[in-house]
């Protein structure tokens, strides 16, 4: 068992102002994941008569991309391609003092806690995430053999779960490596060819009016994504968009 | 009440072909005279309301969740069914369809689950069109795996984590709709209510989980796509927010309820660490192909695996049914587990586990096979438990996973109440009492991108092209006791978590209504739960108001409900005194313990008639025929 500090950001609502408060946890069992210390602690809290520390989680299995906190300062806390419902109090000791805040950028306004706003990120993705395809007839599953290479690193941009940290990660809060994923696992299928250049120019340039910043390579975003998205994917999305722009595409 | 299936004539080839010929269509310059509603975003939700946008009906979507690619289904990993026959093994709709009907013993409708069966292959085209990145083979065809028993490879699959990329594929088209303003979207908005006018569902009360502001909509038809239940349990599978209270809220307002106790508890998931547990994490089924599954031969043996001699381990699955071993199908799988833990030979430190071991397989292919199969899986498993499974070896148990029952739809996947229409994991349809692997993506896709669209026509094209407005009283009315109820829970202000009082009502039904059931013990659910619902409204604690973000109210009116949705589970269960599928009745089994079906009293779909918070429900049944796969006990000896 160990005993914890923590410094969790409350706020009220968007336009409160919000501040650390501070909870003594003792007798935390190592085995349990980082959240439920969170529910133990919200449920002394209510047994207190207090409001619980609202935060989003859903799956608790690292893929629905609800959870996401900034812990000690690092999105999803300590542990490498982890998301924040899979970390585990076992990485922690006995005295130690956890930091514990929402994802903070421009483009995510916090909604009370440690929740915030991330629609933005569907708005990037309704921007042109997608091949326009109706439910209907469409050529049998086989009809285009795809190389496994290009499958396979389609998949590895596909799976990215929307969680933001990416954003929260990133000096500039940019949304880069969320739309370059999209734009990666789209423009690499041959499904995605006929609107690959428009969606990338028109998914870029939805990003950037909903107030996320711009990439300047820092790379933050790769060492934060709980599904270690490459770098690599952003200079793809650079690619496309610039050869988009020359021809006009968007 | 007359169930009736409208499950139409003919040869069951071709049924579904002429009843979509037989169903009236909607004047295309008529169809964004009608508005649709569309409750849930997971696989069938997703699926339905693009597809409907697309047709061109003015569609209304909603989810609690922030963002609809959130929903549950992405959380799927084994792959999605079809039958493609790519891989030359045999494979046919017409065996998808028998296989289904078996592994669901045979409590399935048998022109449902043809029907599935023939828009599987139409699934996996559409999926793939959209670039859904599912796994290929080097000459770029698309790749299959056997899966969950199936004797034939059609299961596709991308990675461990195909709900997901189904799910993007559904989010994807709907946000295509969103942007071309076909679909209005809704989220972090909960259903809290239908509203029935003159007989027909016409809209629903929602709650904004920000605001708290009850709001009514109005519809010419609503579609429930909510998913499953098994939360009751507390502990499952199922992400933290998936619960009752669309379904329940609708069979209150006169939908029937279809088998709710076929609750599929799924063999290998990672056991309890601790009374703090939230949530249940499956380990995909895939593992059961390599892995071997033991306990120890004594009861209590407290050495660690490795000091075990394999002449002191039982490999139990293997001992019982030698011709299936360790792929037995889930239900039989799970049971075994639970004999082997409740004969006190369970692993781990907390004694509530079973071994599923690699050693073998590692010394037979080699560690790099083993990482390639299963790396993620056991990069998993380690990130939770702490332990490394290349070395020690995993230990799992089985977990409330994936639910059967749901409201009672006929062919058309249409409720008792008109204009409520119920597709996937919500609905009862196709799964009888038994899911097989692979099979809920494909009956979520079926029911969103091929079924529904055609059939919600034929209601439509019967319904006034009239506007409809949610102005009128029966919306006034249900507006004002959706914010009651919300009143009522704020002020209980009692002592107790909200949690709290669901891990109770989740032991109840694990203990007595879980993997085994008998007379005496859901006699005594029954007798414990209204007791406990009584406790809630008394004892429950909800902090802060509803006029804000609160989590804890939300989780309070959804266990409000659990708590009157369990009382119907444990009904269902006592009348089915019968073993099938999921569903076992210690009274109805063989002297080796294998379940023993009742065809004769019980092949019915029991669909329940809401009486009352804690009358005994009116049971209907709809008989089942078996014309094309002829009854037979399943066996795996």
């Amino acid at each position: 068992m160990i005993d914890l500090v923590l410094h969790i950001w409350r706020q009220d609502g968007p336009a409160a102002k919000g501040a650390f408060v501070r909870y003594d946890m003792k007798a935390v069992n190592p085995h349990m994941s980082f959240l439920e210390m969170l529910d133990l602690l919200n449920e002394q809290l209510t047994e207190r008569g207090e409001e619980p520390v609202a935060f989003e989680h859903d799956c608790r299995e690292g893929i629905c991309g609800s959870c996401g906190l900034v812990i000690g300062g690092v999105p999803h806390g300590p542990q490498a391609r982890t998301a924040t419902c899979q970390l585990h109090m076992r990485h922690f000791r006995t005295g130690d003092e956890i930091w514990i805040e929402p994802w903070r950028a421009a483009a995510f306004p916090i909604i009370r806690d440690l929740v915030v706003d991330r629609t933005a990120l569907d708005r990037i993705i309704e921007a042109g995430g997608y091949i326009s395809v109706r439910t209907g007839s469409p050529p049998d599953a086989n009809a285009i053999p795809i190389p496994k290479e290009d499958a396979d690193l389609a998949f590895d941009a596909a799976s990215c779960i929307g969680c933001g940290a990416c954003v929260a990660a990133c000096p500039n809060a940019s949304a880069m490596l969320f739309t370059a994923a999209k734009i990666s696992h789209l423009g690499l299928l041959p499904q995605g060819q006929p609107e690959r250049y428009h969606r990338a120019v028109r998914m870029v340039v939805h990003m950037d009016e909903e107030g996320f910043g711009s990439c300047t390579n820092h790379g933050e975003c790769e060492a934060a994504c709980p599904k270690g998205i490459s770098l690599d994917f952003i200079a793809r999305l650079n690619r496309d968009l610039c050869k988009g722009t020359l021809i006009g595409a968007g | 009440m007359e169930l009736r299936s409208n499950v139409p004539f003919g040869p069951i080839q071709d049924k579904w072909d002429r009843h979509k010929f037989d169903l009236k269509l909607v004047n295309p310059a008529n169809k964004r005279k009608y508005d649709i509603i569309v409750v849930g975003t997971g696989l069938a939700g997703a699926s339905a309301a693009a597809s409907l946008a697309e047709l061109g009906y003015k569609v209304k979507c909603f989810c609690f969740q922030d963002s609809p690619r959130r929903a549950h289904s992405i959380a799927a990993q084994g792959g999605i069914n079809a039958a493609k026959n790519y891989q030359n093994d045999g494979d046919s709709v017409w065996r998808l369809f028998y296989d289904t009907v078996k592994g669901g013993d045979f409590r399935s409708r048998e022109a449902n689950v043809y029907r599935l069966a023939q828009i599987s292959a139409n699934i996996i085209d559409q999926c793939v069109a959209q670039g859904v990145p599912f796994a290929r083979e080097y000459g770029g065809l698309l790749a299959n795996r056997s899966f969950g028993g199936a004797q034939v490879s059609r299961t596709f699959y991308a990675r461990g984590q195909t709900g997901q990329q189904l799910l993007l594929g559904a989010y994807q088209a709907l946000a295509t709709q969103i942007a071309g303003g076909g679909v209005e979207m809704h989220p972090r908005t909960e259903m809290l209510d239908v509203v029935v006018v003159d007989g027909h569902a016409r809209g629903i009360v929602v709650r904004d989980l920000v605001t708290g502001t009850v709001t009514a909509h109005a519809a010419h038809a609503v579609v429930l796509a909510t998913g499953g239940y098994a939360n009751v349990f507390y502990l499952s599978t199922n992400a933290k927010g998936c619960n009752v209270t669309a379904t329940w809220r609708a069979h209150k307002r006169g939908a029937l309820f279809a088998n709710p106790c076929f609750t599929q508890i799924h063999p290998t998931c990672i056991p309890p660490s601790g009374e703090y547990q939230s949530k249940l994490t499956l380990m995909s089924e895939s593992l059961r192909n390599d892995g071997r599954i033991w306990v120890p031969r004594q009861a209590g043996d407290k050495r660690a695996a490795g000091d075990i001699p394999v002449g002191e381990r039982d490999y139990y699955l293997e001992r019982l049914y030698p011709s299936f071993g360790n792929l037995t199908p889930r239900d039989i799988a799970s049971r075994r587990a639970k004999e082997a833990v409740d004969e006190g030979r369970g692993v781990g430190e907390l004694a509530n586990g079973v071994y599923l071991e690699f050693r073998d397989a590692i010394e037979r292919l080699g560690r790099s096979a083993i990482e390639e199969r299963y790396g993620n899986l056991f990069e998993m498993y380690e990130r939770i438990t702490g332990e490394n499974p290349y070395d020690v070896p995993m230990r799992i148990y089985p977990a409330p996973h994936y639910t059967m029952g749901g409201l009672w739809v006929d062919y058309n996947l249409m409720s008792t109440v008109p204009g409520l229409f119920v597709i996937g994991e919500a609905n009862f349809s196709d799964h009888g009492a038994n899911r097989l692997g692979a099979s809920a993506l494909m009956q979520g896709l079926a029911d969103g991108y091929f079924v529904l669209p055609y059939t919600i026509g034929d209601y439509l094209a019967r319904q006034p092209v009239q506007p409809v407005s949610s102005e009128a009283a029966p919306f006034r009315d249900v507006e004002r006791e959706v914010r009651e109820r919300t009143a009522r829970l704020l002020a209980v202000n009692g002592t107790r978590s909200v949690d709290a009082l669901h891990r109770e009502l989740g032991k109840v039904l694990w203990d007595k209504c879980g993997m085994a059931r008998n007379e005496r013990g859901l006699r005594d659910a029954l007798r414990i739960i209204p007791e406990l619902r009584e406790r809630f409204w008394a004892e429950v604690k909800v902090t802060g108001s509803g006029t804000t973000l609160n989590q804890a109210l939300e989780k309070a009116g959804r266990l409000a409900d659990f708590l009157e949705f369990a009382e119907l589970m444990c009904h269902d269960a006592l009348e089915r005194n019968e073993s099938c599928g999921a569903h076992f009745r210690e009274e109805s089994q063989t002297e080796e313990g294998e379940a023993m079906r009742d065809d004769e009293h019980f092949t019915y779909v029991a669909a329940w008639e809401y009486t009352g918070v804690g009358e005994r429900p009116r049971l209907h049944r709809e008989d089942l025929n078996f014309e094309h796969v002829p009854l037979s006990t399943r066996s795996y000896k």
